[in-house]
C-alpha cells in the first residue's frame, strides 16, 4: 500500500493532500496544470521535501516528517515515469533499462534488460538510442526501465502527453495492460479526464493543491461534488464489448445491461464516452415515437447539480451516467432525485475507445 | 546590387582576411625544411616538452576540481552564488600582469601564504610547479565558465530519473551529468587548453623564463625572437599546428555529437 499525506505552500499553491493507493490499484490525480498533481508524485518519490509529510509504501516509511525520517529517492524503490520520459541520451535502450540493475553482474544484466524489452516488444531496438526512437518507443523503454527497479510503487506524470494523437490510443492500451499486470500501487498524474478513466481504477480530482472528490470515474462523472468535477469531468464513461453492427454501425453491449450504438468503429472491450451535454431526457412514462437518436438508456435521477443556468443530472442505471440540460428544461419536467427518466443520445454523439 | 548584402561580404572578407594572413605568414615566411632545422636546437625541444607536461598538469587539475565545482555552481542555488561565480570569472579579464604579480603577491616567497607554502617543502617561484600554478589560475576561468553552462543545459529530470532509478546524486553525476554534458565540457577543456598553451605573462612575472625549468614555448619564442627569428617561426608554426588541432578536434566532437551521439 502507498500512502502519501504532504502539506506544503509552493509559490502561489498550497498543496495538501492524503492519498491512499492499494496494491494493484491504479490511482489517477486528474487536474488542470498547476494543481500540484507533479509535486505529490515529487514528494512520494523524495524529490520534494513538504513542510510536513507522510510517505509510507509497502510498510517502510520514506517520510515522516513528525519523526524526521526522509529517506533519499535512491533508496526509495520507486518506478518514476517521467512526463517526457527522462531516457538518458547517451544510452542506448538497453543500457537505460539496465542502469538500475546494479547489485546484477555485469553480464546478466544486459540479459535482463533486454528480457524487459523484449516484454514490451523492444528486444529489436535495443542497441537503438533514444533520439532516433519514436514517443511510444521511448515510453515502453521508460516502462521497462522503471520496472528493472522492481518498484514497490509506480509513479507516472503525464504518461501519454509527451505522445502525439495517433499513436496515444495504442500507448494507453499498453499502459493500461501493464498497470493491470503489476501487483504494486500506482500513482499517476494527467490533466486529462478522460485518461485518467481509462487508465485509474479510481480518479481524484485534484484542484489547488486539494483532493475535491475520489471516486471510480463514473461516480465522478454521474455524481460531481462540486461545479469544477462536473465541468472537469466532461464526458460521461461507459465500459462494454462492441462488435460490427449492421448499417455500418458499432454496437456496444454495456457491461451491467443495455446497449447502444455508435458511428465509431470498435470491436472487443471498448470505453464508449458521450458528453452530458449530448444527451437528453425524457420522462420515462413519455413513450415518444422514436426520433433521430440511436441511444436510450431507463435511469434514475440520483442527483441534481446546478452550475449556473445548467442543471447537472447524475443517473443510475446499469453504469452511472451524467447528463447535462438547461434548468429551464429540469424545472419543466419536475427532475428530483428519484425520477424514472430515459436518457437518450445519438449515435454520432458516441466516441469509442479501445481498452 | 543592392548595397547591404556587399557591405555584409566585404565586412567578412576584411575579417578574414585580417585574422589568417599573420597565420599564414608564419608559414610562408619559412620553408618546412627550415621550420624541422630550427627545432632540432635543443632550447627549442626542451621548450616545446615544457610547455606540453605543465599543460598537461594544470588541464588535469583544472579537470579534476573544475569539474564537480562547475556541477554545484550550474546546480545548486546558495545565497551570494552571484558573487561567487563573478570572483571564479575575474582572472579572465586580468591582464596577465597583474595575475603574474597576483600569484607573487600570494603564494610568492614573501606572499601573504609564502610561508605556508615554504613550510610544506614546496617550491613555486623560478620552478616547474610555479609554471603549472599560473597555467591554471589563468586558464581554469575558461573551462568552468564553459562547464558551468554545459551542466545547466542538461534537463535537470535526467538527474532526477537517475537517483528515482536508485542512483546517488555521486553516480549520477558521473554515469549522466558528465556524459550528458560532454560536448560542453569538451569545448570548455579546449579553451582552457589554448588559454594555457599560449600562457606568457603571468608565468613570466611568476616563474621566470628558464630554459627546461620554466622557459615554455610562447617564453622560447619571446626570448629568442631577436636573436633568432628563424627559431621563433619554427616554435610559433608548432603552435599553431597544435591549436588548429585542438580547435578541429573540439568541432569533430561537436558535429559527431549532433549527427550520431557520444560514445557509450
Amino acid at each position: 500500500m502507498l500512502r502519501v499525506e504532504a502539506q506544503t505552500r509552493l509559490g502561489a499553491l498550497a498543496l495538501d493532500v492524503a492519498l491512499d493507493v492499494q496494491p494493484g490499484e491504479c490511482l489517477a490525480l486528474a487536474g488542470p496544470s498547476g494543481a500540484g498533481k507533479t509535486s505529490v508524485l515529487r514528494v512520494a518519490a523524495g524529490l520534494l521535501r513538504p513542510e510536513r509529510g507522510l510517505v509510507e509504501a509497502g510498510g517502510e516509511t520514506w517520510l515522516d516528517t513528525t519523526r524526521g525520517v526522509d529517506v533519499p529517492p535512491e533508496r526509495r524503490r520507486c518506478g518514476y515515469v517521467f512526463q517526457e520520459y527522462a531516457l538518458f541520451p547517451h544510452l542506448t535502450a538497453w543500457q537505460n533499462v539496465a542502469y538500475p540493475l546494479r547489485g546484477v553482474p555485469r553480464r546478466q544484466r544486459r540479459e535482463r534488460a533486454l528480457g524487459l524489452l523484449e516484454r514490451f516488444g523492444m528486444r529489436e531496438l535495443a542497441d537503438a538510442r533514444p533520439r532516433t526512437l519514436s514517443g511510444g518507443e521511448r515510453q515502453r523503454v521508460a516502462l521497462a526501465r522503471v520496472l528493472a527497479r522492481e518498484p514497490g510503487v509506480l509513479l507516472l506524470d503525464e504518461p501519454l502527453s509527451a505522445l502525439d494523437a495517433r499513436t496515444r490510443a495504442g500507448a494507453a492500451r499498453e499502459l493500461a495492460s501493464v498497470l493491470r499486470q503489476v501487483e504494486t500501487p500506482a500513482l499517476l498524474v494527467t490533466h486529462d479526464f478522460a485518461e485518467a478513466a481509462q487508465l485509474g481504477d479510481r480518479v481524484g480530482v485534484i484542484d489547488s493543491g486539494r483532493v475535491i472528490q475520489e471516486g471510480t470515474p463514473s461516480e465522478l462523472a454521474a455524481a460531481p461534488r462540486s461545479a469544477f468535477v462536473a465541468d472537469f469531468t466532461g464526458a460521461v464513461v461507459l465500459t462494454g464489448v462492441a462488435r460490427s453492427g449492421p448499417n455500418g454501425l458499432t454496437h456496444v453491449e454495456l457491461d451491467g445491461g443495455g446497449a447502444v450504438t455508435s458511428t465509431d468503429r470498435g470491436d472487443g472491450p471498448v470505453a464508449v464516452s458521450v458528453y452530458p451535454w449530448e444527451i437528453a431526457i425524457e420522462p420515462a412514462a413519455a413513450a415518444s415515437p422514436p426520433g433521430s437518436t440511436q441511444n436510450h438508456v431507463s435511469a434514475e435521477v440520483l442527483s441534481v447539480t446546478r452550475i449556473g443556468n445548467r442543471v447537472r443530472l447524475g443517473l443510475g442505471g446499469p453504469q452511472p451516467l451524467a447528463a447535462e440540460i438547461t434548468g429551464v428544461s429540469a424545472d419543466q419536467l419536475g427532475l428530483r432525485a428519484g425520477a424514472q427518466v430515459i436518457a437518450s443520445w445519438k449515435a454520432s454523439a458516441t466516441r469509442l475507445v479501445a481498452i | 546590387m543592392r548595397p547591404f548584402p556587399v557591405l555584409l561580404a566585404l565586412a567578412l572578407a576584411t575579417a578574414l582576411s585580417f585574422l589568417t594572413l599573420p597565420v599564414v605568414a608564419i608559414f610562408v615566411d619559412s620553408s618546412p625544411a627550415e621550420l624541422i632545422d630550427s627545432l632540432g636546437e635543443p632550447g627549442a625541444l626542451d621548450a616545446l616538452w615544457l610547455s606540453l607536461r605543465t599543460t598537461a598538469m594544470a588541464l588535469a587539475i583544472i579537470l579534476l576540481v573544475g569539474t564537480p565545482a562547475a556541477y554545484l555552481l550550474a546546480t545548486r542555488s546558495f545565497r551570494g552564488k552571484a558573487l561567487v561565480v563573478t570572483l571564479v570569472e575575474l582572472p579572465l579579464v586580468l591582464p596577465p600582469a597583474v595575475a603574474g604579480i597576483a600569484l607573487l603577491a600570494a603564494v610568492g616567497p614573501s606572499g601573504i601564504l609564502g610561508g605556508a607554502v615554504d613550510a610544506a617543502g614546496i617550491e613555486l617561484t623560478l620552478q616547474t610547479a610555479g609554471v603549472v600554478v599560473a597555467l591554471t589560475f589563468v586558464a581554469s576561468p575558461f573551462y568552468i565558465r564553459q562547464a558551468m553552462a554545459a551542466f545547466a543545459a542538461v534537463d535537470r529530470t535526467l538527474l532526477d530519473a537517475s537517483r528515482t532509478l536508485g542512483a546517488s546524486e555521486a553516480r549520477g553525476f558521473r554515469r549522466v551529468m558528465i556524459p550528458a554534458a560532454l560536448p560542453g565540457l569538451a569545448a570548455g577543456t579546449a579553451l582552457a587548453l589554448g588559454r594555457a598553451l599560449g600562457e606568457f605573462g603571468a608565468t613570466l612575472m611568476f616563474a621566470g623564463s628558464f630554459q627546461g625549468i620554466t622557459q615554455t614555448v610562447p617564453l622560447a619564442i619571446y626570448d629568442r625572437f631577436s636573436t633568432n627569428f628563424d627559431s621563433a617561426l619554427a616554435l610559433s608554426a608548432v603552435l599553431v599546428g597544435i591549436s588548429a588541432a585542438i580547435l578541429v578536434s573540439v568541432k569533430l566532437v561537436q558535429g559527431s555529437e549532433a549527427l550520431g551521439g557520444a560514445p557509450g
